[in-house]
Formats: structure tokens, C-alpha cells, sequence
């Protein structure tokens, strides 16, 4: 056996492991899930009677009401993610772990990732279900797989650092809304398109631009992720 | 209490004479655009303060990177002054720029990409600041500031090419000709003085802030260090 893919297969097993862990405890506790599930419905019942959504509106922001519902959604759980870790010093035990530190990253990423892309799939059919509309387009969920691993990825590093402050859940959403803006904005562009039932064409280059803020994004936040939990 | 170095006490100087020469080529001596009038004054220093805002911003990105190669804090101060010149420098441009844009576009505000832009890295260096305040430990301090500002730094223009894949009513003076219809003009040769002059006068400004502001930032480390030494 070469020694790079054992490292590789050590890798992959410590973020399988993390993301074990956060799976299990939310399937205990149920916490997170349910709180997240709830808020969305809150934000989509808020938006309804602000943005007074009839057919001829809906059409126009349907892309919008549900991104600012996963965004702010999103906040909650990236905010718990890691309020748990640092709660009972429970960070301290995983950097302490013998495990590159970015595979505690990789799985924190995913294992929010998962609950985000959750909740995200249920509040399609909800959304469905109140304006009678039939949200079950494959680009829309492509879409939304794209946009919500930027958003987490950026979401994931910024939270680990706004835990450590002490304003740390006031200072999430502001921290991480204005460097998450070009991902909202690709994001949006394309849902609009695919909603819309415009040519791939016309959408082909905001996905193009999702596609490549998550690369750049992965990219950063897995180089500077060691510098945020150094101690 | 150590001087003020000579060499820094120059540079003053010669920012404020070239403030001033600046002022003077702008109001007066830059012809009149012909359809706008002297609103269109405004440009000159619009653009060299929208100049220095993008000269700190670059600066804090790259002090970023090298604090966090170093882990030296004297990059953390000089990162500080970058961002706020950066954030203070944005800002005059955001207003001096709505003050044209009243009569010109007949709005204060529009959401055109450089604006946006320009709005978007201000609420970012703010949110800097938040989370700077938030952290007591200066190393820990240091380090998330230089990864928010890496990040800021990636994100910003990132943000600015996506909004132009909309439609954007923003002037570009230089290198386009049909740009008059959204308020565009041809730079005669006064109105190149005037303008290539504020830019040097603001570079020259820039440099002399940053200068000062890294002066202060260190003095005030040295008082922090003598108070920690008075307590103990």
C-alpha cells in the first residue's frame, strides 16, 4: 500500500466520522432540523402577506422568496453547528483529535450541508402546495445544490469564527451576508432562468459563475481553516 | 513620546499644497462640461477618492495574506489603517457620487454594479470591525481579521462581475465612446489635467494617511504594552 492514498482513506474516514456524529445527534435531538423547518415556513408566510403574493407577483419572485428563505434558514443552522461544538468545549476535543484539520471542516461542511439541502427540499413542496404552483424542475434543484454548497462553505468558516467572538450569534449573518452576495446573486439569476423556462443558454453563464464561486470559495476556506481554529 | 518623522512631516506638506492645487484645477481651472455643467466637478475628486478606496483595499487584502504567512501583528496595524482609509475613502465616494448622480440620472441611488460594489465592501469593512471588536485575544484578533479580510477580498470583485452580467447605467469615461447617453462625457485637455492630477494628489494622499495611520496604530500598541507593564 502507497502511503498517499492511505492518508487519503484516513482523510475520508475522519470526515465520514463528523458527519456520523452530527447526524446521530441531530437524530436524537431533533433540534435543529425542526427549528430550521419551522422558521421557513414563518419567512415564507411573511413574505406572502408583505410582498402580497398573487399569480402576476409570484411568477417574478418566486426565486427570490425562496433564496432569502434558505439564507436565513441556513443562518440558524450554521450558527448551532458550531454553537454546539464550542458549548461544552466539544471543538476543543476534535481539534485535539489526531486528524488534519480540514477533514473537521469537510465534515461540518457536509453534515450542514445535508440539513440545509433537507429542509430546502421540503420547503419546495410547501411552497408548491400553498401558491399551487409545481416547483419540481431538475435545474431549480441543481441550482439549489450549487448555491447551498457555496453558502455553507463560506457559512461553515465564518460561523467557526463567529463562535469564538463574543457576539458570536448576532455576528454571523453580518459577517457572512455581504461576502455570500455574489453566490446569492448567481443563484438567483439562475433559478430565475430555470423558473422561467428561459434557453440554457441564457442561464448557462450565472451556473457557470455558481460553479466557480464554489471551487474559489472551497478553495479559500479550506486554506485559511487552519487559522481559524489555531489556538 | 517619539517625534514625528521628518520625512512623514514633508509628506504632510505636500499633501495638503497638492490638496489644494487639486482643489484649484478642479473648480477652476477644468473647463465647464457643456450639458452637465459644474456638477460634473465633482468627477475629479470622485474618482481619485474611489482610486484610494481601491488602493486600501488591495492593501488590506494583501496584508491579510502576509499577516497570516508572518503571524506578525505589526501586519495586523498596517492592515488596519489599509481598511479604514478604505472604508472612510468608499465612503466619500458613495456621496460625492450621489451628489451627481441627483441631477444627472435623477436619483440618488441606483443599483448599477459600482455602486453596489462600493456599498457592499463598506458593509464588509464594517462587519470587519464588529467582528474585530468581538475577540479579546490581539493574535486571535489579528488572525480573523486578515482571513475576513482575505475573504472580503475574494468575494468584492467577484461581486462586482456578477451584477454586471445585468444591465448597468454607470458612465464609463475612459476607454468607451458610447457612453453619453448615461451621462458620459469626452475629456477635453483642462479636464485631463485636472483629473490625472487628482489622482496623483490622491495617491500622494494616500500614502500619507496610511503612513500616519500605521504611525498611530503602532504608538498605540506601545501605550497598550506600558499599561499591561504599569498593572502587573
Amino acid at each position: 500500500m502507497n502511503s498517499p492514498s492511505l492518508a487519503r482513506s484516513s482523510f475520508v474516514k475522519a470526515v465520514a466520522a463528523i458527519v456520523q456524529k452530527d447526524l446521530a445527534a441531530e437524530y436524537r435531538s431533533r433540534e435543529l432540523l425542526s427549528s430550521m423547518m419551522v422558521f421557513a415556513l414563518l419567512v415564507i408566510f411573511i413574505f406572502n402577506y408583505a410582498l402580497n403574493l398573487e399569480p402576476s407577483v409570484r411568477a417574478k419572485v418566486t426565486a427570490g422568496v425562496l433564496w432569502v428563505t434558505f439564507v436565513f434558514a441556513g443562518t440558524i443552522g450554521l450558527n448551532r453547528s458550531m454553537a454546539v461544538e464550542k458549548d461544552r468545549g466539544c471543538l476543543d476535543g476534535l481539534l485535539l483529535a489526531p486528524v488534519d484539520r480540514t477533514a473537521i471542516f469537510f465534515g461540518k461542511v457536509i453534515s450542514t450541508l445535508i440539513f440545509m439541502l433537507l429542509v430546502e427540499v421540503i420547503m419546495l413542496p410547501f411552497y408548491g402546495l400553498f401558491y399551487n404552483v409545481n416547483l419540481f424542475n431538475p435545474g431549480l434543484l441543481l441550482v439549489m445544490l450549487l448555491g447551498s454548497i457555496g453558502y455553507v462553505v463560506v457559512g461553515t468558516l465564518l460561523s467557526s469564527m463567529a463562535v469564538q467572538t463574543r457576539t458570536r450569534d448576532i455576528l454571523l449573518p453580518i459577517i457572512l451576508f455581504p461576502i455570500i452576495i455574489p453566490i446569492l446573486l448567481s443563484a438567483l439569476d439562475a433559478s430565475n432562468g430555470f423558473l422561467n423556462h428561459l434557453e440554457f443558454d441564457l442561464i448557462q453563464p450565472a451556473l457557470g459563475l455558481l460553479v466557480a464561486l464554489d471551487v474559489i470559495f472551497t478553495a479559500v476556506s479550506f486554506m485559511v481553516f487552519d487559522y481559524v481554529v489555531e489556538e | 513620546m517619539q517625534p514625528k518623522p521628518k520625512a512623514l512631516l514633508a509628506l504632510d506638506a505636500v499633501s495638503f499644497i497638492l490638496l489644494g492645487i487639486s482643489t484649484y484645477l478642479a473648480l477652476v481651472y477644468a473647463p465647464t462640461e457643456a450639458i452637465m455643467g459644474d456638477v460634473q466637478r465633482v468627477f475629479y475628486f470622485h474618482v481619485a477618492t474611489a482610486w484610494v478606496g481601491m488602493l486600501g483595499f488591495v492593501a488590506a487584502g494583501v496584508t491579510g495574506i502576509v499577516y497570516l504567512r508572518t503571524q506578525n501583528l505589526k501586519w495586523d496595524i498596517v492592515e488596519i489603517a489599509a481598511v479604514e482609509i478604505s472604508l472612510v475613502f468608499f465612503f466619500i465616494t458613495i456621496v460625492l457620487g450621489s451628489i451627481w448622480a441627483r441631477p444627472v440620472w435623477n436619483t440618488w441611488w441606483t443599483w448599477d454594479p459600482r455602486l453596489t460594489t462600493a456599498a457592499i465592501t463598506e458593509l464588509i469593512y464594517i462587519a470587519y470591525f464588529m467582528l474585530r471588536q468581538g475577540i479579546e485575544d490581539p493574535d486571535r484578533r489579528a488572525r480573523f481579521g486578515a482571513v475576513y479580510t482575505l475573504v472580503g477580498a475574494v468575494s468584492v470583485p467577484i461581486t462586482f462581475m456578477a451584477i454586471r452580467l445585468f444591465r448597468t447605467i454607470h458612465p464609463v469615461v475612459i476607454g468607451t465612446q458610447s457612453a453619453a447617453a448615461q451621462g458620459g462625457f469626452a475629456m477635453t485637455g483642462g479636464m485631463k489635467v485636472a483629473f490625472f492630477f487628482a489622482l496623483f494628489a490622491f495617491t500622494v494622499i494616500f500614502i500619507d494617511l496610511f503612513w500616519n495611520r500605521i504611525r498611530m496604530g503602532n504608538l498605540a500598541a506601545k501605550v497598550e504594552q506600558l499599561r499591561l507593564k504599569l498593572s502587573q
